[in-house]
């Protein structure tokens, strides 16, 4: 067993923990390990430009909407959003991200994943809001508890994604695991694979809406903390 | 038929605008090089299907090169307030139409478009439905956005230019590391982490080797920055001949609960970029961690209660 292309995984360890630019961590230790692996530097490059041409999937939903969403910005999208927030009453931050991550989990168990996301929905709509609930709550809000309330945001997007997609029957991964477990003769019925994924998905839900629940007193507690010292 | 290649040509198109008003940019200090990145980028998108897979992978290289020595600059763009005031007294709450255009636009092309077939035809390719269908929204967006705001198409790809270059080298890494994972996968590192796992691994107890496994899939995730790579690695190295062979455990159970402590590592590391990098770009955080730090309580405490619930369900 040739264990030498593990190398490439030290690079990237030590890359992310020295904080080297991840984009040059990546393309080295790539290299690396394919070159402790013995292939060929030309069909180095072959496989990179192979596999960056089947990954191009991955930014075009990130890429594609932002001409949309930087116009809308420009003719007051943020300001309508965080209006329109202030008008509800009794909304905290805390609350707003709860009902999101019921929202974005379920219709995401529906397979509708694409009504969320960073470009199209957190970024021009849910952390103004949550920043605009944040300032109403907090007055003076310093700029390091906002960044945290833009960070809680986008975290709340991405795990209601994560523990709702896995439970809907016809997503990638319940397939992948399904053949992955054929091809080892284990047959297993995809609907219970996304069954057993239910226990997981309610304590995902339950577990980051107590930390919710206790994010605006948290973000008073530390605003207090900074202006007294 | 609507299929993938007509979205990488939207795309492409988009970044080779995006280039050459960089190139006409003197506010940006890197004009140049900025411009060969969006340039080389969207050729990628636009005849990368017909260029030799050498000749992308040394593109691949100047790109990341390029983003990864500093070379992509930004420009100068001023906000107009009176213009933006004006905006918000006259368009008000109808800005919203093109920014929800985009998800229900996509919603609506993923469950009624896609049935749109004949004889041997279908209107959008089976195979990339969500993604022709956000194309097809953001065309929708972009016109209705267009009509409210009194500008010009040309206008959206400037906006679009100002999110990107405050997005810098993040835009290329999701797709970086995604390849990294194709390079690892020929290069045999999956093979030899499931080879020290099996060796250095033999574990009597059933709750040892439940918690091996989970934390396994976890800190491979870590690593590899996506559960899909990890799971078939470790599963067939420790969850199958441990946990489901050796101790009996129901497989569906093992699988499914086995993953999502993969999805807990994919919160924890900056090798899923796309879910925890790009959005602290793309909100303009000072901390390119900050996205991480928020999800690590709820994923950590979430791996131990798989810990427990895979303990108690799969047996």
């Amino acid at each position: 067993m040739n264990y030498w292309p593990l190398l490439g995984v030290l690079v990237v360890i030590l890359g992310f923990v020295l904080r080297f630019n991840p984009v040059l961590v990546v393309v080295v230790a790539g290299f690396c390990s394919a070159l402790a692996a013995k292939i060929a530097p030309m069909h180095i490059l072959e496989l990179l430009g192979d596999g960056f041409l089947k990954t191009r999937t991955l930014p075009v939903i990130l890429l594609l909407p932002l001409a949309v969403i930087g116009l809308a910005e420009r003719h007051g999208l943020k300001q309508q959003a965080q209006r329109l927030i202030s008008t509800v009453k009794g909304a905290t931050v805390g609350r707003l991200l709860i009902i999101y991550l019921f929202c974005r989990e379920t219709t995401a168990a529906l397979g509708l994943t694409s009504l969320g996301g960073h470009p199209q929905m957190v970024r021009p709509l849910l952390a103004p809001m949550s920043e605009a609930l944040a300032e109403r709550d907090t007055p003076n809000l310093s700029n390091a508890l906002r960044d945290k309330v833009k960070a809680m945001a986008a975290a709340t997007d991405n795990i209601g994604l994560f523990f709702g997609e896995d439970i809907f029957v016809a997503f990638g991964a319940i397939i992948l695991m399904h053949t992955f477990l054929r091809d080892l003769n284990i047959e297993t019925d995809p609907l219970h694979i996304a069954l057993w994924g239910i226990p997981t998905a309610v304590a995902a839900f339950l577990i980051h809406s107590a930390r919710l629940a206790r994010f605006d007193s948290y973000l008073k507690a530390e605003q207090q903390r900074v202006s007294q010292s | 038929m609507l299929n993938i290649s007509l979205v990488y040509a939207l795309l492409g198109g988009l970044l080779l605008l995006v280039a050459l008003l960089t190139a006409r940019d003197r506010s940006n200090p890197r004009r140049f090089s900025s411009a060969i990145f969006w340039l080389l980028y969207g050729l990628v998108f636009l005849i990368g299907d017909f260029l030799p897979s050498a000749l992308v992978g040394v593109i691949v290289i100047v790109l990341a090169l390029i983003a990864g020595f500093g070379g992509l600059g930004q420009g100068f763009a001023q906000i107009d307030d009176a213009k933006l005031g004006a905006s918000i007294q006259r368009i008000g709450k109808r800005i919203f139409i093109p920014a929800l255009c985009i998800p229900l636009g996509t919603l609506i092309g993923v469950l009624l478009l896609a049935k749109v077939e004949g004889h041997g035809w279908q209107l959008i390719d089976g195979k990339n439905v969500t993604l022709v269908s956000l194309a097809i929204a953001v065309v929708f967006a972009l016109g209705s956005a267009c009509w409210l705001t009194r500008e010009t198409p040309v206008q959206g790809v400037r906006e679009a230019k100002r999110l990107l270059e405050a997005m810098g080298w993040a835009v290329l890494l999701p797709q970086l590391l995604a390849t990294l994972g194709f390079l690892f996968n020929d290069a045999g590192v999956g093979q030899a982490v499931a080879a020290l796992s099996k060796d250095y691994l033999s574990l009597d107890s059933r709750f040892a080797a439940v918690t091996a496994y989970a934390l396994a899939m976890a800190i491979f995730t870590i690593i590899m920055g996506n559960a899909f790579a990890a799971f078939p690695v470790i599963t067939a190295g420790l969850g199958v001949p441990l946990l489901v062979i050796q101790f009996g455990g129901n497989p569906a159970v093992v699988a499914a609960i086995g993953m999502f402590c993969g999805y807990c590592g994919t919160l924890l590391t900056p090798m899923a970029a796309n879910f925890n990098l790009v959005p602290a770009a793309l909100l303009g955080l000072k901390d390119q961690h900050a996205v991480i730090k928020a999800q690590a309580p709820t994923a950590l405490i979430l791996l131990i209660c798989n810990i427990f619930l895979l303990y108690y369900l799969a047996f």
